[in-house]
């Protein structure tokens, strides 16, 4: 209860301030929106359904994205977990690789692929699978032997293997990874929706810059956040939660 | 409850309501023989028939196992030399050996999660490659998996070999109630003591209906009390089940308590030093004097052992200890 009465102060005072700053008419409103002013963009954004169809598409692209970079991330980091020479070569590589940021593959994509929703999927993909790569690998490595052993020891082996024991037995060490990947993929997908008319989150954030509303570009700035708080607090701190549950762990992985 | 139900708990009774099990029921690949007179046949396979192996027929045969492996350093190290050793159906041997002497690994052979430099493992007189589903390893840290269920755990052998989800329910019920566990179906493993896990274990390994189970020292990390439960558990499971068993541990009269023989390994190399028949009548307590006499003779040979892995270890100073079991 007390946290929940923290919680409403903070968020009042800081909403307080906004309208303080914005009522004190420093800035022209169409340059420093009222908190009532998004308000309004909110709701008409979803009253005339552009924000619904925005997020719809926005979410089936990251899904997407974000499922190919899991499953490509954990192939390739148990290959390189198991592989001296993959481990050698191509885990510097990977390494030095997530420094770079995933809008950098956007003229590649736009060559590649072409101007369409597969260059999005691209750069999606590339911002999350080293994520998911590194933390896969480092998961098959602090995982104790003794799953491995005792999988193969009562039958398990090849995929079976890999999925029965292998991939439950690393969650708890690669959850963290997934997460991480799912936030970097989320930005990704913002990111290059913005540079490319397409419905989307981006392109209805970017419309409200070209048509300079910015009660609009706050609006749709609060939604991309509140979809990242969403699936994070329901997915993965769900997924945390049940491996708490059955492993046993008391702190958070 | 359908037929088909009826007929499946028929099968697999529950062990602590009827008096009798037949141990052919659960799996009629092994021999049938009452528990009470087992003590009393000594080495039990000469001259009895069996149901389909010759009695010639070694359960385990090892021969001529050698491991080598590179330590850090770039040596040779031979780890087991020339292990050769049959083990009956239905015996039930111990091996003992100072700490270091190959005994987990050679274990670790013999379920084929390594492989061996040279040598053949025979079940049956077959040679095997590889794991198996026919014998089944019980690790000393119970090796269950955290996110499955009890029931999951002794479930997830069956599973693999595709049985039915029926076939799995039921079995999984009998095992778990073999090792007094039937109320713990639905428990996690972090929720349950250290015995009640080696227990699962036991029940996981035999839901696969192994003809050997190999364990690496299960009961090591235990209370004496709890250690001392499982001894009289396993006895009378292995009696129930007419399994198979090679027993690793470092602890003489544990190895005496429970087999029909101990055989006991040399230091670095790894070699059979000698083997021991145990002829003392079951029931077998840790403190009988019977069982003390007989750990004297056994542990004057194996203080030798002791004292020159002792010397060996002293000398070698800071050279790191190598396990190949921990390797893969």
């Amino acid at each position: 209860m007390k946290r929940a009465a923290r919680f409403i102060v903070f968020y009042a005072g800081l909403l307080g301030l906004w309208t303080l700053l914005a009522e004190l008419k420093i800035w022209p409103p169409y340059l420093f929106p009222t908190p009532w002013g998004v308000g309004q963009a909110l709701y008409a954004g979803f009253q005339d359904h552009s924000y619904w169809i925005a997020i719809r598409v926005s979410m089936e692209r990251v899904l997407i994205g974000y499922a190919i970079s899991v499953v490509l991330g954990m192939i390739l980091g148990l290959g390189v977990a198991s592989n001296k020479f993959l481990e050698e070569t191509m885990g510097g590589l990977l390494v030095s690789l997530q420094s770079l940021p995933s809008i950098c593959w956007w003229p590649l994509a736009l060559l590649w692929f072409g101007l369409n929703q597969n260059a999005i999927l691209f750069v999606v993909v590339m911002g999350s699978l080293l994520s998911v790569t590194l933390a896969m690998e480092d998961g098959r490595k602090q995982m104790p032997k003794i799953f491995g052993m005792a999988g193969r020891n009562l039958g398990a082996s090849g995929f079976k293997l890999f999925w029965y024991v292998l991939l439950p037995a690393s969650l708890p060490f690669i959850v963290s990874g997934l997460k991480q990947g799912w936030a970097f993929a989320w930005r990704s997908l913002i990111t290059a929706e913005m540079l490319y008319l397409s419905l989307g989150l981006g392109q209805v954030l970017m419309m409200g810059r070209d048509l300079n509303d910015m009660s609009a570009v706050i609006a749709v700035m609060i939604l991309i956040i509140a979809i990242g708080y969403v699936v994070d607090g329901v997915v993965f701190k769900g997924m945390e939660r049940r491996l708490q549950h059955k492993w046993g762990l008391t702190a958070a992985t | 409850m359908s037929a088909s139900a009826q007929n499946l708990s028929a099968q697999y009774p529950v062990p602590v309501e009827p008096p009798v099990i037949d141990p052919a029921v659960i799996d009629p690949r092994t021999p049938v023989r009452s528990g009470s007179t087992r003590g009393k046949l000594g080495p039990v396979s000469v001259g009895t028939p069996l149901l389909d192996a010759p009695p010639a027929i070694a359960k385990v045969g090892l021969d001529d196992i050698c491991l080598s492996y590179k330590t850090e350093s770039g040596e040779r190290l031979l780890a087991l030399d020339r292990i050769n050793l049959e083990v009956k159906p239905g015996e039930f041997a111990c091996i003992v050996g100072p700490s270091g002497c190959g005994k987990s690994t050679l274990l670790h052979l013999i379920a084929g999660l390594h492989q061996q430099t040279s040598g053949r493992i025979l079940i049956d007189g077959k040679p095997v490659q590889g794991t198996g589903t026919d014998r089944i390893l019980i690790f000393q840290e119970h090796g269950l998996f955290p996110w499955l269920t009890v029931g999951g755990n002794v479930e997830f052998g069956m599973k693999m070999k595709g049985l039915s989800k029926a076939e799995r329910e039921e079995k999984t019920r009998y095992y778990l109630r073999l090792v007094h566990l039937g109320k713990f179906k639905d428990s996690y493993i972090h929720q349950l003591s250290g015995g009640m896990r080696q227990r699962v274990a036991i029940a996981r390994a035999l839901a696969t209906e192994p003809d050997v189970l190999l364990m690496d020292e299960p009961f090591a990390a235990l209370d004496a009390q709890t250690r001392d439960l499982l001894h009289d558990e396993l006895e009378r499971i292995w009696s129930e089940t007419g399994r198979t068993i090679i027993f690793v541990t470092h602890n003489v009269r544990e190895a005496i308590r429970l087999g029909d023989r101990v055989v006991l390994l040399s230091f670095r190399p790894g070699r059979v030093k000698s083997e021991f028949q145990i002829d003392l009548p079951r029931p077998r307590h840790l403190e009988d004097a019977n069982v003390a006499r007989v750990a004297r003779e056994i542990l004057g040979e194996l203080r030798e052992e002791i004292n020159r892995s002792l010397e060996v270890e002293y000398n070698e100073g800071a050279k790191p200890h190598v396990e190949v079991g921990a390797e893969a």
